[in-house]
C-alpha cells in the first residue's frame, strides 16, 4: 500500500466525497479518507469545512489515526473555535490513559491549540502531566508549559506553572532537565527582568550534571542557556569551563559551537597569565578546524561564526591559515567566507603562501569570488608592508589577463596601495591607463579618475584623459561624477596654466546643470574657494589624506561582543544583532560580555557602558560641544578647575566616547572636542599636585604616520616619589586598536614599567586616551647616549612601534637627597675640581629664596646659604635614585637676572643634565 | 526555535509542511518557493532571510529540506536537525525521493510530532524512535505497562541510543576505520596542504549492555604508557603496515554514547555501543601522512591550438599491497575539439561532456608507477579569458590507514549475562580512500 494515490485526487465535489467517506462505518475507509484530508492539507488545499466530520474520528484506538485527526485539529482549531471545543473531553480523557505515550500525546497536541476555551481545560491535565511519573510526559508537559504561555502568558503566571517548571531543573531524568532549562529561556527572553532562570551556583552544577547525560539536543539546550550566567569569579568561571571543554568532542557541531560560546565568554573574566588561559586557547582551535568538514551548511555557519572568533581572538587560529584554503568543489558561499578569513589570517609569517592561494583563485570562473580573490590581494598588500612589491606586481599580472572585471577589481584595490605608501608604486600608472575604456563600472571608473586627479603632474596627459571622462559627464553615476570634479580641481591647481578651461567647463556642468544637490553644492564650494582664494583651496583640496586601515570590515567593537554571546545562532550567521531581524520583543536583550579580567571596576569595563541617563537632552549636548568647540584647546584655560567640575566634564567625556562610537557621522565633529576635553582635564590633574614639581607639557613621540595611525605623546612627571610616564595615545586610524602593552629598553637608570599599560578599552578611531604608567628604577641597566635617552617600544593590535625620548634627570631626584652640612663640606673637598663644571642660567628673575624653594619642589635642597659682598651664595646637594650624589653651588647676584652654577659630582656626566633641570625648574 | 519544517520536491510543489509556531504563516511555504527554489540566480547562501523570515535549507537529490523560524534560534542546531531528520527518514523508506516521501507522509508527520516539539528537537536516535513509531500505528494498543516504560525511559534516558534485553546467540562485532586522505599539491610536488579525516564505524552485535573500551596508537596515551611502563599491548606491531607506532590525532569527534568526561580527563574511550551499525567516532590527523598517491603533471600549451599533456603517477605504498579502484581525471580547454591519448596501463578515454580525460586503472600494486600522455587540438577562439586549468584530481582505494592510524584493542565487558571480552567475535578492517586529492598544473 502506497500513500502517494492521496495526492492526486482533484476531482470537483472531492469535500462531498470525503465528507461522505469520513463517515462510514468502516474504519479503514474513515482512516483512509482522513489521509486523503491530509493530503489536501499539505498541498494546502482548505479542507477546514471538514471540520466535524473529522473531529468524530477522534474517538478511536487507533494510534495512527488519532494522530492524523490531531495533526488536522491543530491546523485548523484556529478557524473553527467553537467546534474545537467538541475534541476537549477526548484530550482530557487521553491525558488519564494508561499509556505514557498516549497521556504525552494528548498533552502536547492540547498545547498546539491555540484556542482560548481550550486552553482553560488544559490547566489541570497539564498540572498532572507536570508531575506524572514517567519522564516521557513530564518532558513533554515541560515544553507545553513554554506553548501555554505563548498564548496566555498570564495565566501561566497565575496557575504557578512557572515554579513548577524551576524545580523540573531539578529533576532525576536528564532530559525532562534539558526541555525544561529550553522552556524556562525561551519565556525569560520575553521577560528580560524576570530573573526567571535565576541561575545560581547550585543550578548550574545541576545543569552541569545533566549535561554529561541527556540528548545531544539537550546538551545544546543547556550550553545555551549557561552561557546567559554570569560566573561570580574567575575561579568559578574557570570550573564551569572545565566541564564544558569535554564537549568539544562532541560528533554534533552544534554542541560543539555553544561550548565554544561559553569557553569564549567565560575566558573573559580568567586572567591572562593563568596557565589555565593558554590551555584553553589551545584546546580551541582544533575543533573549530574540525568543523569545517562537516556538511558544507554547517560549515558556513561555522565559518561565519569563526570570522567573529577571529576578531575577538585573533591568537586562536593563527596558525591554521591551511585549512581555509578553498576547495575547487566547495559551494560558493563556503569559498567567499574562506576568502574573508584569509584575510584576516594573513601576516608576515604566512603571507607567500595565502598571495600564491589568491593568485590562484583569481583565475577561477564564479565572479563574485573571483573579484572578492583580487580585492583579497589589495588588501594583504596594505596590511603587510613587506608583501605589497608582490601584491602590485600579482595585480599587474592580472591586468594584463584584461578579463574586464578583474581588471576594474584591480584597478580598484592599487588605489588604496596608491594611498597606503605613497611615492613607491606609482611607476605602474602608465599600465593603467592602458586600460581606461574597458572600465564600465562606476567604482573602478571613479578609482582611476582618482588616481589620474592625484597624480597629475605625473601625468602628461591627464587633461585628455580626464577630459574624455568629461563628454560624457551626465551618463556617470554620482560617485564618478562627484570624483571627476575633484579631480579635475586637483589638476587645475597643480597645472593651473593649461587646464583651465576644463576646470570652468566641470564647474559649469556641475552646478548648472546637475540636479545633484551633493554634487552641485561642491562644485560651488570649489567655484568659490578657487575664485577667493586659491592658496585655501590649494590646502583644502591637497590636504593630506589620512591614513587608509589596514584591515577592512572589522566588526564594530560592541556589536562583536554582543555577537560573542550569540555564537552558533542566527545572529552570529547574519553578524547583525538579534533585534535586527527578530520581530517583538524576543532577542531584544543585548547580551554583553562579562567584564574582563583585571578591570578595576566593573562599571567601567567597556565604552558602551557609559550610562545614557549621563548624557544631557540632544540640544544641551549640542550646545555645550559648540561652545568647547569655541575656547580654544590651549594651555592657557582656567589654572585652577574645582573638583566637582572635573568630575563632571570626565562623565560628559565617557558619554561622548559612545556618542561617538554610535553615530560615525558626529565622530569628525567631536574629534576636536575630545581632545580638547583631555587637554583640560589634564591640565587640571597637573595643577593640583601638592608638591609643585614641574612637569613638562606633553610632546609628541610617536607620530601617526609612522605608527600606522597610533599617535603618541607624553611627558614625564615625579609625583609624591612615584615617577610617572603620562601618555596620550590617539587613534588617528581607521579601526579600533585594542590590547596596548608597552616595553623599555635598556637605560641608564634602569628605568622600566611598574606595571602594565592600563588601557582597558579599545581605542576607537579619532579617540584619544590618557594614561599614566608608573615607572620603576628597578630595571636592566645600559648606558645610554644621551645619558637620558630611553627607547620605547609600544604594542597594539596592530603591531609594534618604536620611538625614543628623554626624560629630565629631575626625574630620578629622590626626596631624601638633603645631604648633612658637614657631610657635604667634606665632599665637596673630596671630589676633585676635574669633575666641576660651571653653568651659566640665564634671565630668571627670581631672589634667592623664592629659587630655593622652587628647586626644593623638585628635590633640590638647599644645605645652606651665604651672603658674601652682596651675592647669594646657596649650596644644594641632589641625589639620584642610584644613589649618585651632586652637590652645587649657585651663586645669585641681586639685579643681575645670570645666576652661575657650578656643579661638582663623582659621575661627571651627569652635570649637563642637572644644569637642564635647573634651568627648567626656575624657567617654568 | 523552528517554527516548521517544509519538504519540497525539485519544483516546488510543497509534500510536507508542518508548521509548530504561530508565527509562522502559511505564506511562509510560498516565500520559500519563489525566492530560493525559482530564483533565477544560483543559491548564494543555505540561509536566507525573506521579509524577517530566517530559512534554513538542505538538498537530497531533488528534494528540499526548509526549516523556518522568526526568532534567532541556534543556527547550527537547525541544520544539524535537518542532517538528523533525513537520517531518520533513510533509515526508515530507504533513499530520500519525491515518491518515497509521497508514500510515506502520514509516517513523516508522525516522525516529525515525535522528534521536534514546539520547535525543540527531542531524541532522534533511529534505535528509540523504531520501538514505538512504527507503521503499525495500533502497536501501542497490545504493550504491556512493562513494555511501555521501558519504552519512555529509554527514549528519555541516559542510554537513549539502546534498548534492555538485545541478545544474539554469537556476539560479534566488526569495526572499520575508514579514512579520506585530502591532498592539495603544487605542480612542483609542494604539499600545500593534506589532512585526514577520518572515521570509525562500528556493527555491534552484541547480547545486554556492554561496556566497551576502544584503544588505538593515539600518541599521548601510547607515550602515556612509555613513560609508566606499563605497555600491555605485545603486538603493537602486529598489523604492520608502516613502521609508525603512534599517530598524532589533531582532533577527534565521538559519538554521543562515548562518555567525553572521561576521554577529556584520561583520554580513554569507554562506551556502551548502539545496536548495530554506528559511528563511533570521526577524527582528523595532519602530520605524517602517507601519501598513496603521488601525481606528477606536464602542461606544455604549443601554440593557440594545442596542449601536451603528460602525467606519471606513482604508488607510495607496500609493494604487496593492492590499490584500487583509480581513476586519474585530467581537466581539458572548454575548446577542445579532438584529443589522442596513449597510456601503458588501463583505460583512458576523453570525456567531452566532462570536459576531462579519465584514465581508470583497476588495480595497482604499490611501488609502481604508470603514465599518461595526450595530445589536446583546440579550436581558435578569440575569448580573452584564459583557462583556468582546474586542478588533476584522482580517485582510488586502498587497504590501510593513510594516516596510520591502528585499532589497538576493544574490550568487550558484560557483567550481567555471562560472556567475556574473549567470546566475543571481533572484525578489524581499514580502508583509505581519497577524498579531495588534487594536484594543481
Amino acid at each position: 500500500m502506497t500513500d502517494s494515490k492521496y495526492f492526486t485526487t482533484t476531482k470537483k465535489g472531492e469535500i462531498f466525497e470525503l465528507k461522505a467517506e469520513l463517515n462510514s462505518d468502516k474504519k479503514e475507509k474513515k482512516k483512509e479518507a482522513v489521509k486523503k484530508v491530509i493530503a489536501s492539507m499539505t498541498v494546502g488545499k482548505d479542507v477546514s469545512a471538514l471540520f466535524p466530520d473529522v473531529v468524530n474520528c477522534m474517538q478511536t484506538d487507533n494510534l495512527e489515526l488519532k494522530k492524523l485527526v490531531y495533526l488536522y485539529l491543530m491546523n485548523y482549531a484556529k478557524s473553527q473555535p467553537d467546534m474545537a471545543i467538541m475534541a476537549v473531553n477526548t484530550f482530557v480523557k487521553d491525558c488519564e490513559d494508561l499509556n505514557p505515550l498516549i497521556r504525552a500525546l494528548a498533552v502536547r497536541t492540547m498545547g498546539c491549540i491555540r484556542v482560548d476555551k481550550i486552553t482553560e481545560y488544559l490547566c489541570e491535565p497539564l498540572r498532572k502531566c507536570l508531575k506524572d511519573e514517567d519522564p516521557y510526559v513530564r518532558k513533554t508537559a515541560a515544553v507545553c508549559v513554554a506553548k501555554l504561555h505563548d498564548i496566555n502568558a498570564q495565566l501561566v503566571e497565575d496557575q504557578g506553572f512557572l515554579d513548577t517548571l524551576k524545580d523540573l531543573i531539578s529533576d532525576s531524568n536528564p532530559m525532562v532537565v534539558a526541555n525544561a532549562v529550553a522552556a524556562l529561556s525561551e519565556i525569560a527572553e520575553s521577560h528580560p527582568n524576570s530573573n526567571l532562570l535565576d541561575l545560581n551556583p547550585q543550578t548550574i552544577n545541576k545543569l552541569l550534571t545533566a549535561l554529561n547525560e541527556c540528548t545531544e539536543w539537550g546538551q545544546i539546550f543547556i550550553l545555551d542557556c549557561l552561557a546567559s550566567y554570569l560566573p561570580r569569579d574567575d575561579r568559578e568561571s574557570q570550573s564551569i569551563c572545565e566541564r564544558v571543554t569535554p564537549r568539544l568532542s562532541h560528533a554534533n557541531s552544534a554542541v560543539v559551537l555553544s561550548a565554544v560560546k561559553v569557553l569564549m565568554k567565560f575566558m573573559e573574566m580568567l586572567p591572562k597569565d593563568l596557565d589555565y588561559y593558554g590551555t584553553l586557547l589551545k584546546k580551541l582551535a582544533p575543533p573549530l578546524v574540525t568543523l569545517l568538514s562537516a556538511e558544507p551548511e554547517l560549515q558556513y555557519v561555522a565559518l561565519r561564526n569563526i570570522n567573529l572568533i577571529v576578531q575577538k581572538r585573533p591568537e586562536i587560529l593563527k596558525h591554521e591559515m591551511k585549512v581555509f584554503f578553498v576547495k575547487y568543489n566547495d559551494p560558493i558561499y563556503v569559498k567567499l567566507e574562506k576568502l574573508d578569513i584569509m584575510i584576516r589570517l594573513a601576516s608576515q609569517a604566512n603571507i607567500a603562501q595565502v598571495l600564491a592561494e589568491l593568485k590562484e583563485y583569481a583565475t577561477e570562473v564564479d565572479v563574485d569570488f573571483v573579484r572578492k580573490a583580487v580585492r583579497a590581494i589589495g588588501r594583504c598588500a596594505i596590511k603587510v608592508e613587506q608583501s605589497a612589491e608582490r601584491c602590485v606586481s600579482t595585480l599587474l599580472d592580472l591586468i594584463q589577463t584584461k578579463v574586464n572585471y578583474v581588471v576594474q577589481e584591480a584597478i580598484v584595490v592599487i588605489k588604496d596601495i596608491f594611498r597606503k605608501y605613497p611615492n613607491k608604486y606609482e611607476s605602474v600608472i602608465a599600465t593603467l591607463c592602458e586600460n581606461l575604456d574597458s572600465l564600465d563600472e562606476p567604482e573602478a571608473r571613479a578609482a582611476m579618475i582618482w588616481i589620474v586627479g592625484e597624480y597629475a603632474e605625473r601625468i602628461d596627459n591627464a587633461d585628455e584623459l580626464l577630459e574624455s571622462f568629461l563628454e560624457g559627464f551626465h551618463d556617470e553615476s554620482t560617485q564618478v561624477q562627484l570624483q571627476l570634479l575633484t579631480a579635475i580641481v586637483k589638476l587645475f591647481l597643480k597645472k593651473p596654466t593649461e587646464t583651465q578651461e576644463l576646470v570652468q567647463q566641470v564647474l559649469s556642468l556641475a552646478t548648472q546643470d546637475s540636479d545633484n544637490p551633493d554634487l552641485r553644492d561642491r562644485g560651488y564650494i570649489y567655484w568659490r574657494l578657487l575664485s577667493t582664494d586659491p592658496v585655501a583651496a590649494k590646502e583644502v583640496v591637497l590636504a593630506e589624506k589620512p591614513l587608509i586601515s589596514e584591515e577592512t570590515d572589522l566588526i564594530e567593537p560592541t556589536l562583536l561582543e554582543e555577537l560573542i554571546c550569540h555564537i552558533g545562532t542566527l545572529a552570529s550567521v547574519y553578524h547583525k544583532p538579534p533585534s535586527a531581524f527578530v520581530e517583538g520583543s524576543r532577542g531584544v536583550q543585548h547580551k554583553r560580555l562579562p567584564p574582563r579580567a583585571g578591570s578595576p571596576d566593573v562599571g567601567q569595563s567597556g565604552p558602551s557602558e557609559a550610562p545614557p541617563a549621563v548624557i544631557p537632552s540632544q540640544g544641551d549636548l549640542l550646545g555645550d560641544l559648540l561652545n568647547l568647540d569655541l575656547a580654544p584647546p590651549t594651555a592657557t584655560v582656567p589654572s585652577v578647575q574645582p573638583s566637582m567640575q572635573m568630575g563632571a566634564m570626565d562623565l560628559l567625556g565617557g558619554g561622548l566616547d559612545s556618542l561617538v562610537c554610535s553615530s560615525p557621522a558626529a565622530s569628525h565633529f567631536a574629534t576636536n572636542v575630545i581632545s580638547g576635553l583631555g587637554d583640560l582635564f589634564d591640565l587640571g590633574g597637573g595643577v593640583g599636585m601638592p608638591t609643585g614639581s614641574y612637569v613638562a607639557p606633553k610632546t609628541v613621540w610617536l607620530l601617526a604616520m609612522k605608527a600606522k595611525g597610533l599617535e603618541i605623546s607624553g611627558t614625564f612627571a615625579r609625583r609624591g616619589g612615584i615617577i610617572q610616564m603620562d601618555l596620550s595615545l590617539t587613534n588617528k586610524a581607521m579601526s579600533v586598536m585594542t590590547d596596548f602593552a608597552i616595553q623599555f629598553n635598556r637605560n641608564s637608570f634602569g628605568l622600566a614599567p611598574a606595571g602594565p599599560l592600563q588601557v582597558l578599552t579599545p581605542l576607537s578611531p579619532n579617540q584619544t586616551i590618557d594614561v599614566s604608567l608608573p615607572l620603576s628604577t628597578s630595571g636592566p641597566v645600559m648606558k645610554m647616549e644621551p645619558l637620558n635617552n630611553l627607547q620605547v617600544a609600544v604594542k597594539n593590535n596592530i603591531d609594534v612601534f618604536y620611538f625614543s625620548c628623554q626624560y629630565p634627570l629631575s626625574l630620578l631626584f629622590v626626596e631624601d637627597g638633603k645631604m648633612d652640612r658637614q657631610v657635604f663640606l667634606a665632599t665637596w673637598k673630596d671630589i676633585p675640581n676635574d669633575n666641576e663644571a660651571q653653568f651659566q642660567i640665564k634671565d630668571i628673575h627670581l631672589n634667592s629664596d623664592v629659587a630655593s624653594n622652587k628647586l626644593q619642589g623638585s628635590n633640590i635642597f638647599t644645605i645652606a646659604k651665604r651672603t658674601v659682598e652682596g651675592q647669594d651664595m646657596l649650596y644644594q646637594s641632589v641625589k639620584l635614585t642610584n644613589g649618585i650624589w651632586v652637590l652645587a653651588e649657585m651663586r645669585i647676584q641681586t639685579g643681575n637676572p645670570n645666576y652661575t652654577l657650578s656643579i661638582k659630582c663623582r659621575a661627571p656626566e651627569v652635570c649637563p643634565f642637572v644644569y637642564q633641570c635647573y634651568e627648567l625648574v626656575l624657567k617654568n | 526555535m523552528i517554527g516548521g519544517l517544509f519538504i519540497y520536491n525539485h519544483k516546488g510543489e510543497v509534500l510536507i509542511s508542518r508548521v509548530y509556531r504561530d508565527d509562522i504563516g502559511r505564506n511562509a511555504v510560498d516565500a520559500f518557493r519563489v525566492n530560493v527554489i525559482h530564483a533565477r540566480q544560483q543559491v548564494r547562501s543555505p540561509v536566507t532571510n525573506i521579509a524577517r523570515t530566517s530559512f534554513f535549507h538542505v538538498k537530497r537529490s531533488n528534494i528540499w529540506l526548509a526549516a523556518v523560524t522568526k526568532q534567532n534560534v541556534n543556527a547550527a542546531m537547525v541544520f544539524e536537525f535537518l542532517y538528523k531528520m533525513c537520517d531518520v527518514m533513510t533509515a526508515y523508506f530507504g533513499k530520500i525521493s519525491e515518491e518515497n516521501i509521497k508514500n510515506n507522509f502520514v509516517l513523516i508527520y508522525e516522525l516529525l510530532d515525535e522528534i521536534l516539539d514546539f520547535g525543540y528537537p527531542q531524541n532522534s536516535e533511529t534505535g528509540a524512535l523504531k520501538t514505538f513509531i512504527t507503521q503499525q500505528g495500533i502497536k501501542g494498543q497490545h504493550q504491556t505497562k512493562e513494555e511501555q516504560s521501558q519504552i519512555t525511559s529509554q527514549v528519555t534516558g541516559q542510554i537513549g541510543w539502546r534498548r534492555e534485553g538485545i541478545k544474539y546467540r554469537r556476539n560479534e562485532l566488526f569495526l572499520d576505520v575508514l579514512e579520506s586522505v585530502n591532498l592539495l599539491m603544487s605542480p612542483q610536488g609542494q604539499v600545500l596542504s593534506a589532512h585526514v579525516s577520518g572515521r570509525v564505524v562500528m556493527k555491534s552485535y552484541l547480547s545486554g549492555m556492554p561496556e566497551c573500551k576502544f584503544g588505538m596508537n593515539d600518541k599521548i596515551v601510547i607515550d602515556k604508557q612509555g613513560k609508566g611502563g606499563t605497555t600491555d599491548e605485545p603486538g603493537k606491531s602486529e598489523l604492520g603496515g608502516s613502521g609508525k607506532q603512534s599517530i598524532a590525532i589533531d582532533d577527534c569527534t565521538f559519538h554521543q554514547c562515548v562518555r567525553l568526561s572521561k576521554f577529556d580527563s584520561e583520554r580513554s574511550i569507554s562506551f556502551i555501543p548502539p545496536d548495530g551499525e554506528y559511528e563511533l567516532m570521526r577524527y582528523r590527523t595532519t602530520k605524517d601522512i602517507i601519501l598513496p598517491f603521488r601525481v606528477i603533471p606536464l602542461v606544455r600549451e604549443v601554440g593557440r591550438t594545442k596542449l601536451e599533456v603528460k602525467v606519471v603517477i606513482k604508488s607510495n605504498f607496500k609493494p604487496s599491497l593492492l590499490a584500487q579502484k583509480i581513476e586519474v581525471r585530467i581537466p581539458t580547454p572548454l575548446n577542445t575539439s579532438g584529443v589522442q591519448v596513449i597510456c601503458m596501463k588501463g583505460k583512458a578515454k576523453y570525456k567531452a561532456s566532462e570536459n576531462a580525460i579519465v584514465w581508470k586503472i583497476k588495480r595497482m600494486a604499490g611501488m609502481k608507477e604508470s603514465q599518461i600522455s595526450a595530445e589536446i587540438e583546440l579550436l581558435p577562439t578569440n575569448d580573452k579569458k584564459k583557462w583556468a586549468r582546474p586542478p588533476i584530481s584522482m580517485k582510488f582505494q586502498v587497504p590501510f590507514a593513510p594516516s596510520g592510524l591502528k585499532v589497538r584493542y576493544l574490550k568487550v565487558f558484560e557483567s550481567k549475562l555471562n560472556y567475556s571480552d574473549h567470546d566475543v567475535i571481533k572484525w578489524v578492517r581499514y580502508i583509505g580512500r581519497s577524498g579531495i586529492y588534487e594536484t594543481r598544473c
